[in-house]
């Protein structure tokens, strides 16, 4: 039992929580890029957080049925189609063998996930199914999706469909054209002007359509570094330093002009000075950014990005109770 | 071992500590770091999910739910003292030839590809400018400057496996060249690049903005782990393994790709103490020293 892939879609990856733990090796982290999204159709169809889901993104991939299977289509709002008739997003799906899965035209954000009972199946590498193209592994043969694919189905995690059907409206993602992106400063922050570090907290900025699983870059007016003599070895740009490990979610400004987000694909590590840090917490929200989102960065302290992840860890708690 | 100033510890976010060692390259820091990196290994810690020594400084990733971020801080500032405090540095490591191509044709296609608009020197390759811009007469007089000492991996990262190379030579005469002024958004797979002070060897095709000076003949990261080296791991680099490059040509460079088509390539590999006093002492020296581990292997 399996998807038969028709049409792989724009980028279809396999992806789940992550590979942790191979950073160092360069290795980034992968997974779904809006966790919570993933979550919630896992939740759905029955499985555990830990099973891998298909990440589409912006254009879906066209998938027969090879077996009856229970799914969910969860993430950006996009219109979702079985064997042509119209179906609803965050609700739980029976298919019958040969049934046809295929999707629409995306309203907003840029991901969205097709879980399904019993999850992905593909061999799991360094602890995760989650693809790395880069590195040739995870999900189908280390690659995105391809026409021709025979993706296998898991078996069914034992404890059977939850009592909820769909995820009530308030329990639903948010995809807005404006996001307040919350940030803990530091890294090289000290190496921007105050000028600079003002730019950098009181400007909008906009999302540019160079946004990947990599990372995600923003125009606006810039900022402006603190003028000094380069150490030995970091090269002659300002916004250049001794090749370091970068923080996922952590922002990099090559030569002051657009700030770049990494995110779960992320190198690991390079030479541009990062300023802040996205706070744990907000990775998804900026996950569901589409390119011309409105974004401003708003300074918090650790303590406030601890409880804004307990309330996290809290929602999680109650959507899997 | 410097005892001067403290290393700078701040966040990246809610679930990285950053700690910088110091600002400028050395190696000294560099074996700071990865002392740190060790020994906070060897605590095994619960809720540390990775610890990434880079050349002059460390990350960290923990998990904030299991593990309280002052206690990780003061953890680490204490094995700072203790690395900083140690008398004797010495590495137990290996040295490692690795085969490369230098002025290539695919490293120089796709130079080609990416001047205008991204290169300093519209003429000429990447080693011409190199060679310029170190006062060298010549791209066969940089290649061998590039290969007479040996390197040290003084991080691993960018993408899967890809090392950065510190030259184990006097500062003054440590090949600089500047990056690339807008990154390509191509690079063969194993190429020797270099930007600033440091060398890599590309692990996988992709961006990068080093400028490129050969082609490693046989691979350093297999996920399929067919080859006898990668058999344990998928990355074949470690922080503190000493490089020594060998320039071969185009007949050597397709033999050894026959073995690794084949299976059978091996690299040639000793294990070596390095000193890190010794060879602040006497670099030239003490290269000889080491390099000659590789002898009769």
């Amino acid at each position: 039992m399996g998807f038969n892939i028709l049409e792989p879609g724009l980028s279809t990856t396999v992806q789940d929580q992550g590979r942790i733990g191979y950073y160092r090796y360069g290795i980034p982290q992968g997974g779904s890029m809006d966790q919570y999204s993933a979550s919630l159709g896992n939740r759905l169809v029955g499985n555990t957080r830990k099973e891998a889901v298909l990440e589409c993104t912006y254009v879906g991939p066209r998938i027969a049925m090879t077996g009856d299977v229970v799914i969910a289509v969860t993430g950006a709002p996009v219109d979702v189609f079985v064997n042509g008739e119209s179906v609803p997003q965050y609700e739980r799906l029976s298919l019958k063998s040969g049934d046809e899965l295929k999707f629409g035209v995306i309203k907003g954000g840029t991901k969205y996930f097709i879980a399904v009972q019993g999850g992905i199946d593909v061999p799991a590498v360094l602890g995760s199914r989650s693809t790395y193209p880069i590195g040739s592994i995870g999900g189908v043969s280390g690659r995105a999706i391809a026409a021709g694919d025979l993706i296998p189905i898991g078996k069914k995690v034992d404890n059977g469909l939850p009592d909820m059907q769909s995820v009530p409206e308030s329990d639903r993602p948010k995809f807005t054209p404006n996001v307040n992106v919350r940030v803990m400063l530091g890294l090289y922050d000290h190496n921007l002007s105050e000028k600079g570090l003002k730019s950098f907290l009181d400007e909008e900025w906009t999302l540019t359509p160079i946004a990947d699983r990599m990372g995600l870059r923003y125009s606006g007016p810039g900022v402006e570094w603190k003028k000094r003599e380069q150490p030995f070895g970091a090269g002659q740009d300002p916004s250049n330093i001794v090749d370091a490990g970068y923080a996922v979610g952590s922002i990099q400004i090559p030569g002051g002009t657009q700030p770049i987000i990494l995110h779960r694909d992320a190198v690991s590590g390079g030479g541009y000075a990062m300023v802040a840090t996205v706070i744990s917490a907000d990775m998804d929200l900026v996950a569901r950014s589409a390119p011309g989102t409105k974004t401003r960065f708003v300074a918090v302290t650790m303590e406030e990005a601890l409880a804004a992840r307990r309330e996290m860890t809290a929602r999680d708690a109650r959507i899997w109770s | 071992m410097t005892k001067t100033a403290e290393a700078r510890y701040t966040w990246g976010g809610d679930e990285f500590l950053f700690v910088e060692i110091t600002e400028g390259m050395s190696l000294e820091s560099n074996f700071i770091s990865n002392s740190i990196a060790n020994a906070l290994e060897s605590k095994n810690l619960g809720g540390l999910v990775d610890i990434c020594p880079a050349n002059a400084s460390l990350l960290i990733r923990f998990n904030p739910d299991v593990m309280n971020y002052e206690d990780l801080e003061q953890t680490v500032r204490a094995l700072e003292h203790d690395a900083r405090a140690s008398a004797r540095q010495v590495l137990e490591t290996r040295i490692i030839e690795i085969p490369v191509w230098y002025n290539d044709p695919y490293t120089n296609e796709t130079g080609s590809r990416f001047r205008e608009g991204y290169h300093q020197r519209p003429d000429g390759n990447d080693l011409d400018y190199a060679a310029e811009v170190n006062g060298l007469a010549d791209a066969a007089e940089f290649i061998k400057r590039h290969y007479e000492s040996p390197w040290l991996v003084s991080m691993v990262g960018f993408v899967a496996g890809l090392p950065f190379l510190y030259q184990l030579v006097d500062r003054q005469h440590q090949l600089q060249v500047p990056k690339y002024l807008s990154p390509r958004t191509d690079t063969p797979a194993l190429t020797i690049g270099h930007g600033g002070c440091f060398s890599c060897i590309y692990s996988v095709r992709g961006a990068g903005g080093y400028q490129m000076f050969g082609v490693a003949a046989a691979p350093i990261y297999d996920p399929t782990q067919n080859l006898k080296d990668f058999k344990e791991f998928m990355v074949f680099f470690k922080p503190g393994d000493i490089v020594k490059f060998t320039p071969v040509d185009e007949a050597e460079y397709r033999r050894i790709q026959k073995e690794v088509d084949g299976g059978t390539f091996v690299y040639r590999q000793a294990p070596i103490q390095f000193d890190v006093g010794a060879a602040l002492a006497d670099p030239e020296g003490y290269n000889k020293t080491i390099m000659e581990a590789l002898n009769g292997i």
